[in-house]
């Protein structure tokens, strides 16, 4: 009986590994397409075995780079700031002191997500023009935070729900204020749900390209705008392509590296109770 | 007691924070708006460019430009084909006033001229004594001109030619005259075709500048037209369906595996991986060939059947919004890219392969630039000043354009038309049936010029 588990759990691992792989491999392959020549990553069959060259990221690298990376990351970090500002009193409110109709409330939230992405652009567009908005960065920040904003409010209460409510109460017994319960309780106990969704929103607002694209050209252009400029019309383009998506992939690399425990933690909390 | 104090404290410090990084994007983000949107004395001019070899070395020039134009900074932002034209027509629709300057091609030009939404250089020309219009490769200023006025200067500018491997022909006993037909192409393309090798390589992939590109000039040559005169739709006429049926056939025998997928990108690396013997194609494409498709490669005029000379025109062109606040900023650097002297720059500091194709008459009188063209040099040139936007078939048309109908419904008839004939590459339905589709589309757009 024990020899079957153990086979069936060899098994099981050779299967879990395989899909890894497969959902890896695309990654994997645009690291190795960075470090060809641009011959060798359009040839047919795909090169294997070559000797790795870094002209290309320093042919990616000489170019203006910098501040794509940087509208990126104030878009980014900016957005998430204000997701979890506005999100974790929303959150509080729909979760530990329920507001009247908080179903329907929670519902509007997320409805505001059914909208086509393209259905809004005209609009904002407009909007963005007659507020001196278009190719500055604030439009970004404010675009990312709404659109994230719902997506936070249901993570977050998700996670508020996992708290005993008896904790609240013992609180308050002992004459905590608001602010005390949520920086006192609440904080700590969701830190890794925090975490969690912090990173799904950076995420969203590091990789957006659809209005980014749409609502600057040259001062508050972002990461994903850098990376499209190398597709080019007539030429090959392969492994410069290749080469500056690693790089912007990097800092999402990085901050999911560093988040790591607390979003498995944050991931699996309503899991199992 | 002492537990509630800290926590105001922490609960005032969180809030500070907030409010301090609002404050903090509020200002980086006006500082932006600064730098990119308006203000009237700043002489930071932006450019919206596509994205090709030619750019990205204007890009790299950039810096000789301010070398000698210290008061004028020159944002370039460079985008896919696709994406460009999108933000540009919102630009300019919108009265946006984000771009001082834009690559737009000969298919925007007259009809944005009209609109009014881009300016006529005319007059900018005619204060350059140096700017000599008269050296612009005729066809490609007649194309870039509405009301004999020139409303954008052309930086890079192509036809279409047939490339095609000398040894893999010579193998077979073929020799490809200088001017082929379409049968004499076909007939090659099968002989060389291999269980390795495909005969030839035509774009496949859905698009009216894709697809419907090379497709549009073999519909020329035999004589086919999108419209007539009265602007009734000719789709179904056998001129346009032998044209289809020949270019189908010829993809499906002798074409490149995966063609309803293949585009300018994919049929470029199958040619320099030696996967298929010939492509017909943009003229540029000779220029980013590699290995033994650089040696072992010669050059054919566009093929025809009835209508001579039928290679396509397109021209990537400096153009200027109406909307832009920095007219005389954005013509000093539209002046100096499209120049004589640019050309002659770029030759220098980058080597005279890297010369902007189709533009200039002179640029093919100067002895480095034959050299480093070479082969393909004079086909271009050729099949540039031969092609008649205005006269693309043998029968009289309504519009101009070659490989485009010039009108602003296009872009989606030819695109849906085109995924039409992509269904016909995958099998999915008959020339016929995509044919009566197609002119059921077209039809419906050309009842809108018929009153």
């Amino acid at each position: 009986m024990s020899e079957v588990a153990g086979r069936s759990k060899v098994l099981w691992s050779i299967v879990g590994w395989l899909v890894v792989f497969v959902f890896f491999f695309p990654v994997l392959w645009m690291w190795l397409e960075g470090f060809k020549t641009e011959p060798q990553a359009a040839s047919t069959p795909p090169t294997i075995l070559f000797v790795p060259t870094l002209a290309e990221f320093q042919e990616v690298l000489s170019g203006d780079f910098p501040p794509f990376f940087i509208n990126s990351a104030i878009a980014s970090i900016g957005s998430t700031l204000l997701v979890l500002v506005l999100g974790l009193p929303a959150a509080y409110a729909l979760a530990i002191r329920p507001v009247k109709r908080s179903r329907d409330v929670l519902f509007f939230f997320i409805s505001t997500r059914f909208l086509p992405f393209a259905a809004s652009l005209v609009p904002l567009y407009l909007l963005a023009r007659d507020l001196q908005l278009l190719d500055n960065i604030l439009a970004l920040v404010l675009i990312y935070t709404t659109i994230n904003l719902p997506l936070g409010v249901w993570l977050l209460r998700s996670f508020l729900l996992e708290i005993p409510h008896d904790l609240f109460e013992a609180a308050r017994v002992d004459g905590a204020s608001f602010h005390h319960e949520i920086l006192r309780i609440v904080v700590p106990l969701i830190a890794p749900g925090l975490a969690a969704t912090s990173l799904i929103c950076l995420i969203f607002s590091w990789n957006e390209f659809f209005y980014a694209v749409n609502l600057t050209s040259s001062v508050a252009a972002t990461a994903p705008l850098f990376l499209v400029s190398f597709i080019s019309g007539r030429g090959l383009f392969y492994a410069k392509l290749a080469a500056a998506a690693t790089l912007a992939s990097l800092p999402v690399l990085l901050a999911g590296w560093i988040a790591q425990r607390q979003l498995i933690r944050g991931l699996t909390m309503g899991a199992v109770k | 007691m002492s537990d509630t104090k800290l926590g105001s404290v922490q609960w005032r410090f969180v809030a500070t924070t907030a409010i301090g990084l609002i404050v903090a994007l509020a200002g980086s983000a006006c500082a932006g708006a600064g730098g990119g949107g308006g203000g009237s004395n700043s002489k930071t001019i932006t450019l919206a460019a596509v994205d090709n070899p030619q750019m990205a070395d204007l890009k790299g020039l950039v810096s000789e430009f301010q070398k000698a134009h210290s008061d004028i900074t020159v944002k370039i932002v460079t985008l896919p084909e696709d994406q460009l034209r999108q933000q540009v027509t919102q630009d300019v629709a919108a009265n946006s006033g984000r771009y001082d300057l834009f690559t737009i091609g000969t298919y925007e030009v007259p009809l944005w001229a009209k609109k009014g939404w881009i300016e006529n250089l005319s007059p900018f020309i005619a204060k350059d004594s140096s700017y000599d219009p008269g050296d612009l490769i005729p066809g490609v200023s007649k194309a870039l001109s509405y009301n004999n006025n020139l409303y954008a200067v052309p930086f890079y500018g192509e036809s279409s030619m047939l490339m095609y491997r000398k040894d893999m022909l010579a193998a077979k006993g073929i020799t490809m005259p200088d001017h082929p037909t379409w049968d004499q192409v076909a007939a090659a393309a099968k002989a060389v075709n291999s269980s390795s090798v495909s005969g030839i390589c035509l774009r496949g992939l859905p698009g009216w500048g894709e697809q419907l590109a090379p497709l549009d000039t073999v519909v020329n040559t035999y004589g086919g037209r999108w419209f007539d005169e009265k602007w009734n739709a000719q789709l179904t006429q056998p001129e346009f369906k032998a044209a289809v049926n020949f270019y189908i056939n010829l993809v499906k025998s002798a074409g490149e595996p995966g063609a309803g997928n293949a585009g300018f990108t994919e049929c470029l690396n199958a040619y320099n991986n030696g996967k298929v013997a010939m492509w017909y194609d943009a003229t540029v494409a000779a220029s980013n060939f590699t290995g033994a498709a650089a040696t072992n490669s010669a050059y054919a005029y566009a093929p025809h059947v009835v209508k001579d000379w039928s290679g396509w025109l397109w021209a990537w062109a400096l153009g200027m919004p109406s909307s832009s606040k920095k007219k005389d900023a954005a013509w000093t650097f539209a002046d100096w890219a499209t120049s004589k002297d640019y050309i002659k720059l770029v030759g220098q500091k980058l080597g005279w392969a890297h010369v902007p194709p189709g533009t200039r008459t002179s640029t093919y009188a100067i002895p480095e630039y034959q050299q480093a063209a070479g082969a393909f040099a004079q086909v271009t040139v050729q099949s540039i000043a031969n092609a008649d936007i205005a006269h693309p078939t043998v029968q009289p048309v309504p519009y101009v354009g070659i490989q485009y109908v010039d009108i602003d419904e296009f872009q989606q008839l030819g695109d849906q038309v085109s995924q039409e004939f992509a269904k016909v590459i995958a099998g999915g339905q008959t020339v016929d049936q995509a044919l009566q589709k197609a002119q059921a589309l077209a039809a419906a757009v050309g009842k809108k010029y018929q009153t």
